[in-house]
């Protein structure tokens, strides 16, 4: 269970964020400027808060009231940074026992071997980090701040430095830390595919407040979360159900209550969860369903909110109970169709604009 | 022209190698001892924001920037016999004056400005996220200091003291006004060299001594540069 209630003001600048979360990974999500990295590294100790306080399974880290601070070397957080600062003077194996020397002996419950074969290090142990992928690099560094036997592991957008290919390689990683180590996670990021992959619990920041608490589905499909800055960041996760149907044309249908979900490629067994990402600009409306159009994937839906923003709106359809699908369509789309709260939609998205590499 | 006699040169006599003897032993007394200090005050001057900053760091620098009869002198007022310090050490049995510890106290505060000048520089070229990442996995301000720290700032440690090694061997003005020329004593390559050169016939001791001063010299450059290759290799910066 971690508690955060915390106040920071430091310029122009005002924080005045507060959430409690007691599953396994929280989300920070946020743009940069959001004042997510703030509250990370007010959790980690870097920084002090002006007033308020966190607490971790109820014991305080901070609490300014009550006159507590934990100094970050007895915090026994780990903390994975964005570049992974490793130490160049020492070999991975070293690197990765560093932390572990400095856990009370008690509490070394997290086995070396177990941990460099789970994030596949083996062979890198005897190297300098001079000597590693950036990939590579990150791994050690996850593995670094595991084996120091954290209460807590921290993430600081720890793929933000990575391409595609590495992120894609990375991602499994973090999750198979997530299940096998059993530690709590707060995981900071502004990239929805890797929170609605691996967080239980977004806590949406925006200009240094809380904008949302809630699961990934429902925090990047409700229009009152959704960023009001770029169009292009608004995103809606989709809860479905992998098909037990074989592949079609290399077609995996996922089943989702409002229709079919076509994701180009395999999608994991069938039987399974997977959270589709839907950009709202990818989303097309109709009042009737469509027939002969390339647009694979067809959910039925009610609209529930517009929101008007200049030439633009972006309207929240519900696809039945807990589901919602942002779109953002033009104004005179809106007129010409005359949506309003409570009509009968179809929304369409083509499978190409879809990232089956980012389902979950 | 010098007429030089080639196998003469090899040729010491003991009056000499005591100089050399000497020289060694000061210069090596004098970086061993102020390195700690030295790094010390590199690291706070790198790191920490105190008041009086500024002031720490020109006295430092002082003794770059003033003649070094000057400092020979001061040193002589502050830790004379007499001086202000000194009179309380002379009690209790400290003396430096006329000692060879003196020529090795000159030689430090000579060397200090370089020592420290050097090894800031590295302090500061580490980032700062490495210290952090190790609070993080647990280690104190301290272990952090001596694991992560002054491992990395190695290069310039060892350049720091190589430079004020160098110094130490080469300080004239400071030693000679503080401990004075006493042969055997606190006569270094550099005074015996002196003396040579104001008695006549003098030159072909004097040329003797350089060659020596020259190839240690030259030694201490190449030692510090293979060091420094190590080290830097060992970092991942070589190529």
């Amino acid at each position: 269970m971690i508690e955060v209630n915390v106040k920071l003001r430091f310029g122009a600048f005002f924080l005045d964020v507060a959430f409690r979360n007691a599953e396994r990974v929280t989300a920070l999500f946020g743009q940069s400027g959001s004042g997510k990295s703030v509250t990370l590294g007010i959790i980690a100790g870097l920084m002090r808060p002006d007033s308020g306080y966190v607490r971790l399974d109820g014991e305080p880290l901070v609490d300014v009231e009550a006159g507590v601070f934990v100094p970050v070397s007895r915090r026994r957080i780990g903390l994975v940074f964005q570049d992974s600062n490793l130490f160049p003077h020492l070999s991975v194996r070293q690197n990765l026992l560093y932390g572990r020397w400095f856990a009370p002996r008690a509490a070394r419950r997290i086995d070396f071997n177990a941990v460099v074969e789970t994030l596949g290090i083996g062979p890198l142990l005897s190297r300098p980090p001079a000597r590693l992928s950036g990939g590579e690099r990150q791994r050690v560094a996850i593995g670094r701040a595991l084996l120091s036997c954290p209460k807590l592991l921290l993430f600081d957008e720890p793929l933000a430095a990575l391409d595609m290919p590495r992120k894609l390689e990375i991602m499994p990683l973090i999750e198979r830390v997530r299940d096998e180590f059993k530690v709590p996670i707060v995981y900071v990021s502004h990239a929805v595919e890797e929170v609605a992959r691996l967080a239980h619990c977004v806590v949406m920041i925006e200009a240094g407040r809380v904008k949302f608490v809630g699961d990934p589905a429902t925090a990047f499909s409700r229009l009152a979360a959704a960023p009001a800055v770029d169009r292009f960041d608004v995103s809606s996760v989709l809860e479905a159900r992998v098909d037990e149907r074989p592949s079609f044309h290399g077609l995996t249908a996922l089943n989702h209550p409002a229709g079919t979900i076509w994701v180009a490629g395999p999608a994991g067994p069938p039987g399974s969860a997977a959270r589709v990402i839907v950009k709202a600009t990818d989303v097309a409306l109709s009042l009737s369903q469509p027939k002969e159009i390339s647009m694979r994937s067809v959910l039925a839906g009610k609209v529930a909110t517009v929101k008007l923003n200049g030439w633009l709106a972006t309207v929240e359809i519900e696809l039945g109970e807990n589901s919602y699908l942002l779109a953002a369509i033009t104004r005179g789309a809106l007129e010409d169709l005359s949506l309003k709260p409570g009509s009968n939609v179809y929304a369409l998205f083509k499978s190409a604009a879809l990232d089956e590499r980012a389902l979950a | 022209m010098l007429d030089l006699n080639l196998p003469a040169l090899m040729d010491l006599s003991p009056a000499e190698w005591t100089a050399v003897w000497l020289s060694l032993k000061i210069a090596t007394v004098a970086t061993v001892a102020s390195l700690p200090f030295g790094i010390f005050t590199a690291y706070a001057l790198a790191r920490w924001q105190f008041p009086g900053k500024t002031l720490v760091n020109g006295l430092v620098h002082l003794p770059l920037v003033l003649p070094p009869v000057v400092t020979g002198f001061m040193l002589l007022l502050l830790l004379g016999r007499k001086g202000l310090i000194g009179a309380y050490l002379a009690e209790i049995g400290v003396v430096f004056s006329f000692r060879w510890t003196g020529a090795a106290v000159a030689c430090a505060v000579m060397g200090f400005p370089l020592m420290v000048r050097a090894m800031r520089l590295s302090f500061e070229s580490i980032d700062k996220r490495l210290e952090l990442a190790s609070e993080t996995l647990g280690a104190n301000g301290l272990w952090t200091f001596f694991l992560i720290t002054l491992p990395l700032a190695t290069p310039g440690v060892i350049v720091g003291a190589i430079l004020a090694f160098a110094k130490a061997l080469g300080e004239f003005g400071a030693t000679i006004t503080f401990v004075s020329n006493i042969p055997g004593e606190t006569q270094t390559i550099s005074a015996a060299i002196y003396s040579y050169t104001q008695v006549p016939g003098g030159d072909e001791n004097a040329m003797r001594l350089t060659l020596v001063a020259v190839f240690i010299a030259l030694s201490a450059l190449v030692a510090s540069e293979i060091v420094q290759w190590r080290a830097e290799k060992r970092l991942g910066n070589a190529e």
